[in-house]
């Protein structure tokens, strides 16, 4: 199971969920994550289901590469790490 | 006693009318939230706010027991699609309660420029598919942001049924039958923005905001990007104010409650300027249907100042005694008087976006 953490600033805005998730890719990882929130979901992602532009996910240290799909493909000894970009504030 | 909701940069606040005038309120709410436009829903005391979190995107919140807790609601979304375009809602821009006949129904006009519906306070949303595929859409375009968007949606007291929307930039759009079908209005509008021989043309026209009057819903009052304009058949057609001093370049408009030829205005000095015309805030007012001008100045600052008023942060209550405004650089100013005279609230608040009045 990946390992996903959220940035603490989202915790002023919504309950985080668990932070182990399965899944073959970041989209299938986070929308495990967002099962039973949906507003979550939308803090994080667009109405398309696209990475919103002043959000960041690392996985594995390194920033994702498919923004708009979320394809990018996750190891069950995965972390990822949901985190609002410097950009946007 | 009267209650005024301020939507800031950083917040809600809340400032009570007391038996020694007006207080704030509470602490702020959303502290440090984007808030881009209120409304408080004069049939059933429903409070509505909608956030633009600069990382997390638009928020809806809701408060049914005026404030005192909220519960965030599922914003309008545009549906699923695998265009590679497909849009995304980036912010609220206004919301507005349907008709007496309509309990519950509520609307939402968005950035980029889409009308949603709700028939249950919010909790769910429908867009307004048929002004969504109009192929004029196109044509709109953005000014002030990326994207254009509906700020001004104005349901007919008598039918409603009949909506009339301002669209910035993309020009009035009206229905008759409740969104099935929509026509351009604004003629009469001219834009000094656009290349020579489309200054008419319906679309590219940028009303800032309009306002209906309640009692006579064929008057609409529109500040437009070029001058202050008023319409006696519902917004079809419009005739120019012209000559207004210090300026007819500003965001917002009110309307008296009960007589439609008095309106307000706070003007700026166009258009790569957007300050107070030399720094000397003031309020117009026209009691006359816009054919003169009146301007008030009395308790605002003898200058220099350099408040703008943004489109959603001037406005008047429902007895047309109250008016108040708020300015992007945090200031707060209330009318008892119709306008006539001003007291400063304070000029410590985050820029202010919107305002509301509420019982």
């Amino acid at each position: 199971m990946a390992t996903v953490r959220f940035t603490s600033h989202l915790v002023r805005h919504r309950p985080l969920p668990a932070a182990k998730a399965v899944g073959d890719t970041v989209a299938q990882v986070m929308a495990a994550v967002f099962a039973g929130d949906d507003l979550l979901r939308g803090y994080v992602l667009d109405d398309q289901g696209r990475l919103r532009k002043h959000v960041n996910i690392y996985l594995d240290g390194a920033l994702i590469a498919d923004r708009l799909r979320l394809s990018d493909p996750v190891q069950p000894w995965s972390e990822i790490y949901v985190l609002q970009a410097l950009s946007g504030g | 006693m009267a209650t005024l909701w301020v939507g800031s940069r950083k917040g809600l606040f809340r400032y009570d009318e007391t038996a020694t005038g007006w207080q704030v309120s509470g602490p702020p709410a959303f502290l440090a939230a984007p808030v881009t436009v209120l409304l408080d829903d004069p049939r059933d005391g429903a409070l509505y706010v909608a956030l633009y979190h600069g990382h997390f995107g638009h928020k809806l919140h809701r408060s049914l027991d005026r404030g005192d807790s909220w519960t965030e609601l599922t914003p309008p979304a545009f549906a699923k699609s695998d265009a590679p375009d497909a849009p995304a809602v980036e912010m609220l821009w206004c919301l507005a309660p349907g008709g007496r006949d309509e309990p519950g129904v509520i609307y939402a006009g968005t950035l980029p420029g889409a009308l949603f519906r709700s028939a249950d306070q919010g909790a769910s949303w429908q867009i307004c598919q048929a002004l969504w595929d109009r192929p004029e859409r196109a044509r709109w375009f953005g000014a002030g942001y990326d994207h254009d968007g509906i700020h001004s949606i104005l349901v007919d007291p008598r039918d409603s049924r009949h909506i009339v929307l301002g669209v910035s930039v993309g020009g009035v759009w009206i229905t008759r039958d409740g969104g099935l079908t929509w026509d351009l209005g604004g003629r009469g509008f001219e834009a000094d923005y656009v290349p020579e021989g489309q200054e008419t043309d319906l679309v590219m026209q940028d009303p800032h905001l309009m306002v209906m009057s309640p009692t006579h819903p064929d008057r609409i009052w529109c500040q437009h990007h070029c001058g202050i304009y008023v319409s006696d058949d519902g917004g079809w057609s419009f005739r120019e104010s012209k000559g207004v001093k210090p300026s007819s370049f500003g965001f917002g408009v009110a309307v008296h409650p009960t007589d439609p030829d008095r309106a307000w205005f706070a003007p700026a000095q166009k258009d790569q300027f957007r300050v107070p015309v030399a720094g000397k805030l003031v309020v117009t007012e026209t009691r006359d249907a816009g054919r003169s001008f009146v301007i008030h100045d009395q308790g605002l600052p003898p200058g220099p100042a350099w408040d703008l008023i943004y489109r959603h942060a001037f406005v008047i209550d429902s007895t047309g005694s109250r008016l108040a405004m708020g300015s992007t650089t945090g200031s707060l100013w209330v009318s008892g008087d119709g306008g006539g005279s001003w007291q400063h609230l304070t000029a410590h608040l985050p820029p202010i976006a919107a305002l509301a009045f509420g019982p």
